[in-house]
């Protein structure tokens, strides 16, 4: 009999160093992850909430919008609505995982096997992730952001700089790429670019403020990083990406205003992959946690009382509500994500053989790991659903679907669990998990550079559905404002 | 390979930044909200920490986000039928609630209300900023209770004005009297000695030698054993403890009859709560007494006297003989600070100012710190009424008492920026008082 890792509920750093070997032994050599290094920060609750409010990132420049979230979160905390969430983790190479300090040894414990074996696995393999995402950089180009835009307010007056921001945000979902990749610079360009950073690095750099404390930023003018990006004079058109488009082609932007955007722009792309990763990205960790946990439980490592206790914590982050339930708040992708991955496994183990039937490829094969595996890397949310949603999880969530139509006053059920409605309930669940299509399809589809500078949008509108009035004109004074000349709307129907 | 870091001790604080950028931009909606949650409040209350609400207004971050509701189709998933099957139809929920309530709030729409917590010196900056406090008066207003440097003894460390002569002197004598310290007047002996034994004849060697050993080794001790030394040296300490602050009670008058209406009474609040945080500052409890009266007089508690409302006449002397009663049962004058402040709109019946202002002369003006008179005018009367000298009844005879007595003070007001002048002079007597 081995002895437990811990039994008191109290941690110390040397216990969740020995808990941390331990779970990074499962999940290497017993689930074969393959995971970026770990760094594993402990932190208080008042960081945690500071954490949450600028987009989960160590760093991140200032905007009134994030004091805004940090007062509702606190707000919520205080009254006692929600918990504080147990950790947070951010995809970064090392990938960098927050501890909340009042976490229990066995939450802590949870907490590693969720966060750093869990989401580190995801992150480093998912494809979507390898090929948007630079995991090494990321921290680095943050940094450089908030230097940048703490420049641009000693300099401009943070009025001037918060208006670009302000317009920038509103279009953060129009300011990806979703369906080719972004514009890559050429060699020399990145290069040079990172020249020019350096170069900024050393100009701001003065021997007077090295008596700063430490933190205290010197106060700097911000270069112009890029004079080769100022408009070019060719468009291509239509474009997606608007703050792209803006960030190039608008005629009354001064190069920081353009660098703004471009931060914005890179942050919207760098999130761009997690919002259609929802489901995966929290099912894979927590079946990975769910799998380590119980692990160490069968080895004795942990005790019976730790198992509980996790158990409990368990049940209640993978419940998913009725939809006539008042705590009722959409799909909770915990709970979906992880009971597909649990799904997954008892088809690979235990078939029946309606489960042949749909899962030739894999079904009583065993390799769940090798499946899951597979399925974390090369998915995103829709295709994995459109792929591996199986006839019994859909009866163990009784999904139904709704037709909607907006001149009727009801909803009509239009398919439900059973053999007639299973692949219509599936395909309409993975659209609802497609980004592309919970997103409006806007475009610029031209602008007159030579005539008044009008720009020209349109919506493609999906099956009739077209913005949402009020908050259409709100964006688009945004637009103007980066745009600096009337900007047109154009709904169609597509 | 992997790191554990402790980060909790790192510094703390760091979204103040954009919570002033958020503070600032929000200011109108944040100063409504807590204009308006100041009228709800306590009168004691003002100065700690609270819950303010207020719209998504200014702080809106819109996107570009579809709406099903307006036209054209879709298709959606829900878990948990029970009962359902093709072909049913269920009802709609309702604008704002339900299932697409929710996705709209998540889309940062909808969320109309926006609650979270500020602190006290947040609160106080905004309340000031519309009673157009001077600055200076609200850092002091803000300040935490005054401190004083109290004598704690001696000590053996300390800063060479705070020395102490006397102890130091003394250690010092018993030093040199214990270490038998060769004085002056000892050495001008030897000395003397010396140069009559130099003088004698025959020269005595032995003797000189002698004496010139002694003299040297007295010498040499008065240099080791020094007449101060640092062990010697004594400082007076000193700590630094809050000062004893006396109770004090203040009693707010005021006319609720039926010509006091809901922006008279926001008026006399706004002013009570001015003076209740005037009193906290010089006074450590501060007791609130509610007296309010039509042509009766009755104490009532602070939610009565706000908000509810008596039919009759309108008789002060009833309040002045109520607030004397209280005083003598429940504040003796030697253990209280006696404040009252009154607040109508100038009326009472006829003759009865005369009676008003008897009572005040006689009675009370003895026993108070102060007296605040506030009449509250539309700005229209306020044209009407530009000099001090012309009012209504109560307003003339309230005019004689200002003279007589120094701590007695009318003031007319039509908006909250009239307010404060009537502290000024409040605060400027406790200024030369201190």
């Amino acid at each position: 009999m081995t002895t437990p890792l811990f039994t008191e509920p109290e941690w110390d750093f040397a216990t969740i160093d020995r808990t941390y070997r331990a779970i990074e032994d499962i999940a290497l050599n017993d689930l074969k992850l393959d995971i970026y290094p770990n760094q594993i920060e402990i932190i208080s609750s008042e960081q945690m909430l500071d954490a949450y409010s600028s987009l989960a990132m160590p760093l991140m420049y200032n905007h009134w919008s994030f004091g805004k979230m940090f007062a509702r979160e606190e707000a919520l905390y205080r009254a006692g609505y929600s918990a504080l969430a147990y950790e947070v983790v951010i995809n970064s190479s090392p990938c960098i995982s927050y501890l909340l300090e009042e976490n229990t040894m066995t939450m802590q414990a949870l907490v590693m096997a969720h966060a750093a074996m869990g989401h580190n696995h995801f992150f480093k393999n998912n494809y979507l992730f390898r090929q948007w995402t630079n995991a090494e950089g990321i921290l680095d180009y943050l940094s450089f952001a908030k230097k940048y835009m703490a420049a641009c307010e000693e300099r401009y007056g943070r009025e001037e700089v918060e208006a670009v921001l302000d317009s920038a945000h509103a279009l953060m979902d129009q300011g990806v790429f979703r369906y080719r990749r972004p514009p890559k610079p050429s060699k020399e360009r990145v290069l040079e670019k990172r020249r020019r950073r350096a170069q900024y690095d050393e100009e701001a750099y003065n021997e007077l403020w090295r008596t700063l404390p430490a933190g205290v930023e010197p106060p700097s003018s911000p270069p112009i990083l890029d004079p080769e990006d100022e408009f070019s004079g060719e468009m291509k058109l239509p474009e997606e990406n608007l703050l792209y488009f803006i960030e190039k082609n608008s005629p009354s932007l001064a190069a920081w205003q353009r660098e703004t955007l471009r931060i914005v722009r890179n942050l919207a792309q760098y999130f761009y992959p997690q919002r259609q990763l929802k489901v995966m990205n929290e099912g894979c960790a927590t079946f990975v946690h769910y799998t380590i946990m119980n692990t160490l439980f069968d080895r004795g490592l942990i005790t019976e009382g730790s198992w509980l206790e996790f158990m409990h914590s368990h049940t209640s982050v993978v419940f998913q509500p009725d939809f006539s339930d008042r705590r009722y708040g959409g799909f909770n992708p915990y709970a979906l994500g992880y009971g597909m991955m649990s799904d997954i496994r008892r088809i690979c183990e235990q078939p029946t053989p309606e489960d042949r039937d749909w899962f030739p490829e894999f079904a009583g094969k065993g390799d769940w790991m090798g499946t899951l595996k597979d399925a974390w890397a090369n998915y995103r949310d829709e295709s994995f659903i459109e792929q591996f949603l199986s006839p019994k999880l859909m009866r163990d969530f009784r999904l139904f679907a709704l037709y909607d139509k907006a001149d009727q006053d009801k909803y009509k059920v239009s398919a439900i669990h059973n053999e007639s409605g299973y692949r219509a309930v599936r395909t309409m669940l993975a659209r609802q998990f497609d980004a592309g299509v919970a997103d409006p399809n806007i475009q610029v589809t031209g602008a007159d550079l030579k005539g008044n500078r009008t720009l020209f949008l349109s919506h493609g509108m999906h099956r009739g559905v077209p913005l949402h009035n009020q908050t259409k004109e709100l964006v688009l004074a945004h637009v103007e404002r980066l745009w600096g000349h009337d900007v047109k709307l154009e709904e169609q129907a597509a | 390979m992997t790191h554990f870091v402790d980060r909790r001790l790192n510094p703390k604080g760091k979204s103040l930044g954009n919570r002033q950028r958020f503070l600032r931009r929000a200011r109108t909606q944040i100063r409504e909200a807590v204009q308006k949650s100041l009228k709800d409040a306590a009168v004691a209350d003002i100065g700690k920490e609270r819950k303010i609400k207020i719209s998504a207004k200014g702080t809106k971050e819109p996107r570009f986000r579809l709406d099903p509701r307006a036209s054209g189709e879709r298709d959606f998933v829900l878990p948990g039928n029970k009962e359902l099957m093709p072909g049913d139809t269920i009802d709609k929920p309702k604008t704002g609630s339900g299932q697409s309530g929710k996705e709209a709030a998540d889309s940062g729409e909808g969320e109309d209300d926006f609650e979270f917590t500020m602190t006290q010196d947040e609160i106080l900056d905004i309340f000031f900023e519309d009673l157009e406090l001077p600055n200076l008066v609200r850092t002091t207003l803000k300040e935490t209770p005054n401190k004083v440097w109290k004598r704690a003894g001696i000590t053996t460390s300390g800063s060479p004005t705070q020395i102490n002569l006397i102890r130091t002197m003394r250690n010092s004598f018993g030093r040199r009297l214990a270490l038998k310290r060769p004085t002056k007047a000892d050495i001008e002996a030897l000395q003397d000695e010396l140069d009559r034994l130099e003088q004698e004849s025959p020269v005595n060697d032995e003797k000189i030698s002698a004496l010139k050993e002694r003299l040297a080794r007295a010498n040499a001790k008065r240099k080791w054993v020094g007449f101060i030394d640092p062990i010697d040296v004594r400082f007076n300490a000193f700590t630094e403890q809050p000062v004893p602050t006396s109770q004090a009670v203040m009693f707010c008058l005021m006319d609720v009859s039926g010509s006091m209406g809901e922006r008279e009474k926001d008026l006399a609040k706004r002013f009570y709560m001015l003076l209740h945080l005037f009193l906290k500052r010089r006074y450590k409890k501060v007791d609130v007494i509610f007296i309010r009266h039509t042509h009766d007089a009755q104490e009532v508690d602070e939610q009565e006297f706000f908000y509810s409302r008596q039919s009759g006449g309108t008789i002060v002397s009833t309040a002045l003989d109520k607030m004397l009663e209280i005083q003598r049962e429940r504040y003796a004058t030697a253990d209280w600070n006696i404040y009252a402040a009154q607040a109508s709109d100038g009326y009472t019946q006829s003759g009865d100012a005369r009676h008003c202002v008897d009572l005040l002369n006689t009675a009370i003006m003895p026993l108070c710190q102060y007296y605040a008179y506030i009449e509250i005018l539309d700005e229209r009367e306020m044209e009407v009424f530009a000099s001090e000298d012309s009012g209504a009844e109560l307003w003339r005879a309230y005019r004689t008492v200002a003279e007589e007595w120094p701590n007695f003070a009318t003031k007319r007001i039509a908006k909250p920026a009239d307010i404060f002048p009537v502290f000024h002079e409040l605060f400027k007597k406790t200024e030369a008082a201190a």
